[in-house]
């Protein structure tokens, strides 16, 4: 398989002990789920798989990308996008300076940019609120701003860090939709950490427990 | 009562524990900052105007500043002050960006981190006398190049030292004000999110330096905007190094105005004041163009992310920034070692690089009047770094137990007295005391320290003091302390290194006082600091390098104590250890 999203012989260890292991493939348009306790080392999954694991942490093994291994790639070259708990919006920015941040600079002109800006507001359900302060948007609002400043980047796979814990059980659902949707629709390989078994069931793709000995 | 049996048993007395005196620390402190900033202002302005009780004069008028436009190095000396303020100003604070984009949250950083302590507490003046040795047409550098690569066999008439665009002076305040922009980054970058911020943004395809200049800068400078001025205002007003390192004909304003002020012809007080109050009007149009610049410089940032464009990108990066922390470094350090040379050297003659026969005979010459030197400028930096520290400590205690918070304008009445240039106000201060008949002795000049080393011990106190675990104040309440209990034996032990440092730093800060010094000590308080420059102008190496090398010692030695008495204090206790 040269689509899709490859863990191959991952092994992430701290000094002597070994935290990970994991072997995982993730076909375009599906989403796994790895789940376990906390301190099982998910975090740590996910910044090796961006290329953000840095000093006490050894790194075994391969991250491959449809087809071509990525894990001698600084996180910007890896096309990897991520999704926390927290929005993390850029609090100095308007809502769509954000998505223009992500925005890939293979769009040009400045109206060509504000449009497409507005068109993925558009799809959030976020439409005209271009010049909003994000601090002034609720919490869904602002996960929903953070989802489409990642898509805009034109990643070729998506990580989620516990997406929707922050959110309360109703919004929770629409939520996982929208994400899944918008993933499915860009035929994008998921790999998302929870601890909540109901966003893996809802994801409906492989699951991997980490850390349960 | 708790408290009073918590004296009575206690092992410390202080006179902070009175819980009725507690609250008033806070308003105690600020009248302290503000007062002698106030006062030393009003005193300033009153001669610029034509008004001096203490030379009984007063015929209002605009005759000083007529005197003042009527000195034809007036236009070439504002210009220095403003170009030197403004380019050092903004190299250090580009320098100092660089470097924390590139390397925070790597080993680099961490060993860059440990470094700043020590060049922190150098003197600016000895520091400043180090580069001059170090770049002098007969300074080191080019010894070492003579003759075999320069061909010179005796130093070339060339004006690199005191030149007469500053830009030695810009060179040695870059040196000396990187490592101050770094330390209070550093202490900023905790509220920035900066680790998960450039995890998106990198994500996003940014480069580790795109993505830290568009995410983590705007919100860093935010939180370093004031320690940015104080470095403007200080770069502009500098006494003591741009004696040292700035040019001569003519001097930038400050220089010139404390000329003025120490001139026999009491007539030139009133220029002097005139000069004083357009160089505090310098400063305020200086720090207002830098507001202005902040604005375009965001809004040019804006544009930037609105474009989508990805770089800057490259391995060059890092590697600049690194080649550039390091030549300043090296510069304050080849500095030092070049001073402790010189104070042992015997015949050193030009091309030379190594002097002829090494010995302390300099230091033989010079060391009893150094004795003398050094115990006024450690009872005087002892005192003030003592008297900050137990107000600090009230500050926080008020702050903790009466919510008696240090908000916004709070924060700018700490700066207050570092942003004010020191030659605006000091004058000023100086008159009031005389005025008032209070004796300029080494009291007054403890007291005037005591106005610029509060703020640092604060700020260094600050932010361990709030982060210790409040859980062990409550569970020691629990067990029944007190208030005054959980402060004297369970939150100030815990804070031994914290504490000891905070005092490091305020001593440092005193011993390294020039201005204050010679002003409010009237010319009759001798430190270290004010012999070293002193001595500057006669040009006698062996002396400057003995009393630079003095003053360095007399900063340094308390921060090497705050490091050892922890972990002596603390051996058997793992837990204490960290840090």
């Amino acid at each position: 398989m040269d689509e899709g999203l490859r863990l191959e012989g991952l092994r992430i260890a701290q000094g002597q002990r070994p935290l990970v292991a994991l072997d995982l493939a993730v076909a375009p348009g599906t989403v796994a789920s790895v789940m376990g306790p906390s301190g099982a080392g998910k975090s740590t999954l996910l910044a090796a798989v961006m290329g953000t694991l840095g000093a006490p942490f050894d790194l075994r093994g391969r991250v491959v990308l449809g087809g071509r291994d990525v894990t001698a790639l600084p996180p910007e070259r890896r096309g990897i996008g991520i999704l926390f708990q927290d929005d993390l919006l850029f609090p100095h920015l308007s809502l769509g300076e954000n998505l223009a941040f992500g925005l890939s600079r293979r769009l040009r002109g400045r109206a060509a940019r504000q449009a497409a800006v507005e068109d993925a507001l558009e799809e959030a359900g976020l439409g005209g609120m271009a010049g909003r302060d994000p601090a002034t948007l609720s919490g869904g609002e602002r996960l929903r701003a953070a989802l489409m400043r990642t898509l805009l980047a034109e990643p070729r796979a998506l990580l989620l860090d516990e997406p929707f814990a922050s959110l309360d059980q109703d919004r929770r659902a629409r939520m996982r939709r929208l994400v899944f949707d918008r993933a499915r629709a860009r035929g994008l390989p998921v790999l998302m950490v929870t601890h909540d078994p109901a966003d893996a069931e809802a994801a409906g793709g492989p699951v991997v427990r980490i850390g349960d000995d | 009562m708790r408290p009073a049996r918590a004296l009575a048993r206690g092992a410390v007395r202080a006179p902070l524990p009175r819980v009725r005196m507690l609250p008033a620390v806070p308003l105690l402190t600020v009248g302290l900052l503000t007062l002698p900033v106030g006062a030393g202002l009003v005193g300033t302005a009153l001669p610029a105007f034509g008004v001096m009780p203490a030379l009984g004069r007063a015929e209002p008028g605009l005759d000083a500043f007529r005197a003042l436009a009527d000195w034809p190095g007036l236009g070439p000396a504002m210009r220095l002050s403003v170009v030197t303020g403004l380019a050092a100003t903004a190299v250090s604070l580009a320098v100092t960006m660089l470097i924390v984009a590139s390397w925070s949250g790597t080993r680099v950083f961490a060993a860059i981190r440990r470094a700043l302590a020590p060049l922190l507490s150098v003197p600016h003046a000895a520091a400043a006398f180090g580069i001059a040795f170090l770049i002098a047409p007969s300074g080191w550098l080019l010894r070492a190049l003579s003759p075999w690569a320069t061909g010179f066999e005796r130093p070339p008439d060339w004006l690199v030292v005191q030149d007469p665009q500053g830009l030695a002076l810009i060179a040695g305040l870059v040196a000396k004000e990187v490592p101050f922009l770094l330390l209070m980054s550093i202490a900023a970058l905790g509220q920035t999110d900066e680790r998960r911020a450039l995890t998106v943004a990198r994500s996003l395809g940014y480069g580790r330096e795109g993505a830290w200049f568009r995410t983590v800068f705007p919100r860093l400078y935010r939180q370093i905007r004031l320690p940015v001025y104080v470095v403007l205002a200080y770069s502009m007003t500098v006494v003591d190094v741009a004696a040292i390192l700035g040019p001569n004909t003519p001097a930038t304003l400050s220089v010139q105005i404390v000329r003025w002020m120490n001139d026999p012809d009491l007539a030139l007080r009133l220029q002097a004041a005139a000069g004083a109050v357009v160089q505090l009007l310098l400063v305020v149009a200086a720090l207002g163009l830098w507001r202005l610049a902040e604005a375009a410089l965001a809004g040019i940032g804006r544009a930037w992310v609105r474009s989508g464009r990805r770089g800057p990108r490259g391995p060059w990066l890092p590697a600049l920034s690194l080649a550039l922390a390091g030549l300043s470094a090296t510069a304050v350090l080849a500095g030092l070692a070049l001073l402790a040379l010189w104070s042992v050297a015997a015949l050193w003659s030009f091309p030379q690089a190594w002097p002829d026969a090494l010995t302390l005979r300099s230091w033989a010459r010079h060391g009893p009047e150094l004795v003398d030197l050094l115990l006024t400028t450690g009872a005087i930096a002892g005192l003030s770094a003592l008297i900050a520290l137990l107000l600090a400590i009230g500050c926080l205690e008020a702050e903790e137990r009466y919510g008696l918070r240090i908000g916004r304008g709070g924060l700018w009445l700490l700066y207050a007295p570092l942003i004010v240039p020191q030659v605006a106000f000091l004058p000023g201060l100086q008159a009031a005391l005389l005025w008032s008949g209070a004796q300029s002795g080494i009291w007054a000049v403890t007291a005037a320290h005591l106005v610029f080393v509060f703020p640092y011990v604060f700020l260094s106190l600050g932010d361990p003091w709030r982060a210790w675990d409040r859980r062990l104040g409550t569970a020691a309440r629990g067990l029944g302390a007190g208030p005054e209990g959980v402060l004297w034996r369970v939150r100030l032990p815990m804070l031994l290194a914290p504490l000891l440092t905070a005092f490091a730093v305020g001593f440092a800060v005193s011993v390294g006082q020039y201005l204050p010094t010679l002003l409010v000590g009237g010319g009759r308080v001798a430190t270290v600091t004010t012999e070293a420059v002193a001595l500057a102008a006669g040009g006698d190496r062996r002396a400057i390098g003995v009393h630079a090398l003095a003053q360095t010692a007399a900063a340094l030695l308390p921060f090497a104590l705050a490091l050892a008495v922890p972990r002596l204090v603390w051996r058997n206790r793992r837990g204490m250890q960290h840090g």
